[in-house]
């Protein structure tokens, strides 16, 4: 695609829609909206979207702005780092950055083991957690394998949630004594916004996609999921334990190569 | 066991009932000043949160959790010791197996309470009874746990019934009599009455072992079920199962060590008894060991990338003393001071006992800390100290069981003098019984 894209266009994309829309947007025709697509999922035959992350390692320079971002939409404290961003050092001397999200699991080790199914998986592949119903026992934070889940010990920052109450979509503010962790910011996704830590980061680096329709985006490109993932050799961080995560790695060092 | 035996028996075994002389104020005293701060402890953490713990994000099962095993563990030991003296018939267990099952029962109440004071949000705890899934780990350990403490709670109750219908024809105490009255379930002695509780404590006795076998294994699985280096290990189960026995029994020889003591029971606990007792920590310690090596071999030879580093911390790194001091103080010198013939036997076995169970206690702790504190993300090794609150409510729990122990057997015999009788036979009643007075106490 060339050109800047605007977002409205981008969230068409997203919708699988990105090439006929720019079409449609050249031939002077409105395109689609992100929420004409969101609600025709409700029709029978609808597929839900299977959301997935793509996270381009060789354009991350570790400057944290994913997790002010999340921590910032989400009334977060500090040392709460739903997207966390390691210093990783390779056994070669190498170092870079990799930002860790929640995987949301295809076969959730934390889903497995939560005794009263506080946390639970939605039809878009997105595990959420039931602030109301946690029973704050932590066996998923022992059983997860990537450290995602965050026990809130203290109560978190005062704030007013405007729809009342917090639910599992947008657990804010958290309940103190409970569990709470990244899930792809379903709230702003189906409002048809970008996830936080994507609009946040200015390098760029993180994608939002869409298994079933096939496509990622990171606010200034959209791409075709599959071959993006295929061409640039993206991996999984820990794949061999089985637990399917839907967030994928482009190996780099925080600087494109061009080869 | 002439009639003289049988009385004095008898008497040793009932003399403390109701009565509370200076040393009891005092021992009660102290037991429940420290269970009193324990609960002030967790009172302070329930009204403010589980900040007040060392718990943190990384290492988010601290004290608390090894608490649970380790009194839950020391439980087992008791119904076990109990169980497999009745089903193998050993004369000598009389004097002992009532002290096994209150000891079972009474580190059970406590263990029991851990998993509640771990959580944070302890008021709905009751909602892994409505929302329970059974596939979590978590309600496997709550149906265990429950399910044990009521079998030993009948185990420790049937063996009682005939000795509640003796303490309420010998006492003359109105008030408490009753209360007596009512709990023996009228029981008479009658030869029917006799043989359904026979027939009861045997199938007890069958159950209570797969039952325990079934907690420890549930508790193992707590952690082997995750994905974690120094946890994901097939043979957590059986490891946790005998570290429980071992745990158990030595918690037993403490508890028989000390009663014998005070409530003077010399003439029929006897250096025999912790002889044999101590036989059974030696096998179930070198049992432990051989499945420790077993472990720690078939992991650490292999090196996986999950593992080394917890096997690392443990030998050689910042949890090697600890480590160390385990295996060498409470493993193998114990082994070796119980073990060895000559005099002593008492005064080894409680010795032994100690270090076996303060051992077994950081065991738990080697369990659950290095595996929560592993790097299992790019990071460095999580930090855990525990806080007052921690320890104020481990210690207070600690003397939770004591306490329940001291308090318990001041109502109730110390000895099972329905299990004598069934051992020894009662004898026929003599007209003249001549009693010497050097006879009195102490004695082998």
């Amino acid at each position: 695609m060339a050109g800047p894209v605007s977002r409205r266009q981008l969230l068409v994309g997203l919708g699988g829609l990105g090439a006929s829309a720019a079409v449609a947007v050249a031939a002077g025709m409105s395109p689609i909206t992100f929420e004409a697509a969101a609600e025709s999922e409700h029709a029978p035959d609808a597929k839900p979207r299977q959301w997935a992350m793509v996270i381009d390692l060789r354009n991350c320079d570790g400057c944290k702005k994913c997790t002010e971002a999340c921590q910032e939409t989400h009334h977060l404290p500090q040392n709460f780092e739903w997207i966390k961003v390691f210093q990783v050092k390779d056994k070669h001397g190498g170092e870079y950055f990799m930002p860790r999200p929640c995987f949301q699991c295809e076969n959730a080790p934390c889903l497995r083991v939560c005794p009263v199914a506080a946390t639970y998986r939605v039809a878009d592949g997105v595990v959420l957690v039931d602030q109301d119903r946690c029973i704050g026992c932590r066996m998923c934070m022992a059983a997860c394998p990537y450290g995602a889940r965050y026990f809130n010990y203290v109560d978190p920052p005062k704030y007013d949630n405007p729809f009342g109450h917090a639910t599992p979509e947008f657990p804010v503010p958290q309940q103190k004594g409970t569990v709470g962790k990244c899930m792809f910011c379903v709230h702003r996704t189906a409002e048809g916004q970008l996830p936080a830590c994507v609009e946040g980061c200015p390098m760029k680096a993180i994608y939002i996609g869409d298994l079933v329709e096939d496509v990622a985006t990171n606010g200034d490109r959209t791409v075709r999921l599959s071959t993006f993932l295929k061409e640039n050799d993206a991996f999984r961080y820990k794949e061999e334990l089985g637990t399917g995560p839907r967030v994928y790695y482009i190996a780099g060092h925080g600087q494109l190569l061009d080869f | 066991m002439d009639r003289r035996t049988h009385d004095r028996y008898i008497e040793r075994a009932t003399w403390p009932i109701g009565r509370g002389d200076r040393n009891f104020w005092i021992a009660v005293s102290v037991l429940s000043a420290l269970v009193a701060a324990g609960i002030y402890a967790w009172i302070y953490q329930i009204q403010r949160g589980l900040w007040v713990t060392g718990l943190n994000q990384q290492v988010s099962w601290g004290f608390y959790i090894i608490n649970c095993v380790f009194f839950i563990g020391m439980s087992y030991g008791g119904a076990m010791t109990s169980a497999i003296l009745r089903l193998t018939n050993a004369k000598w267990r009389a004097p002992l197996t009532r002290l096994a099952e209150t000891t079972a029962v009474a580190a059970l109440l406590v263990g029991a309470v851990y998993p509640i004071i771990d959580m944070g949000r302890p008021d709905r705890f009751l909602y892994i009874l409505r929302y329970g899934q059974v596939g979590s780990p978590v309600v496997w350990d709550v149906v265990a746990i429950s399910t044990y403490m009521i079998a030993s709670l009948v185990f420790l109750y049937l063996p009682l019934i005939p000795d509640l219908a003796t303490t309420r024809d010998s006492l003359r105490m109105s008030r408490l009599q009753r209360i007596y009255g009512v709990l023996a379930l009228g029981w008479k002695g009658t030869p029917g009455q006799r043989a359904s509780l026979h027939r009861g404590i045997g199938i007890m006795a069958v159950l209570i072992i797969p039952l325990a076998v079934s907690v420890h294994s549930v508790l193992a699985w707590l952690f082997a079920v995750t994905a974690r280096g120094g946890w994901h290990s097939t043979i957590f189960a059986p490891l946790f199962v005998l570290a429980a026995m071992l745990s158990g029994v030595a918690a037993v020889i403490l508890v028989v060590a000390a009663f014998r003591k005070v409530y003077g029971l010399q003439e029929f606990i006897t250096a025999r008894h912790f002889r044999y007792l101590s036989y059974l920590m030696i096998a179930l310690g070198v049992g432990y060991l051989y499945f420790m090596v077993s472990e720690y071999l078939t992991e650490g030879y292999l090196a996986e990338e999950s593992v080394t580093p917890v096997l690392e911390a443990i030998f050689v790194g910042s949890y090697a003393p600890a480590f160390w001091s385990f295996t060498i103080l409470g493993l193998i010198v114990p082994l070796a001071l119980a073990a060895f013939p000559g005099r002593f036997t008492i005064a080894r076995a409680v010795g032994a006992s100690t270090l076996v169970i303060a051992g077994m206690w950081l065991k738990r702790f080697l369990i659950v800390v290095p595996g929560m504190a592993e790097p299992i993300m790019p990071w460095d090794w999580g930090r855990y100290s525990p806080t007052w609150v921690e320890v104020t409510i481990t210690i207070g729990s600690a003397a939770a069981i004591p306490l329940i122990l001291i308090i318990f057997f001041r109502f109730f015999p110390v000895m099972s003098v329905h299990e004598m009788e069934e051992v020894e036979g009662t004898p026929e009643p003599r007209a003249i019984v001549l009693v010497p007075t050097f006879a009195e106490g102490g004695g082998k």
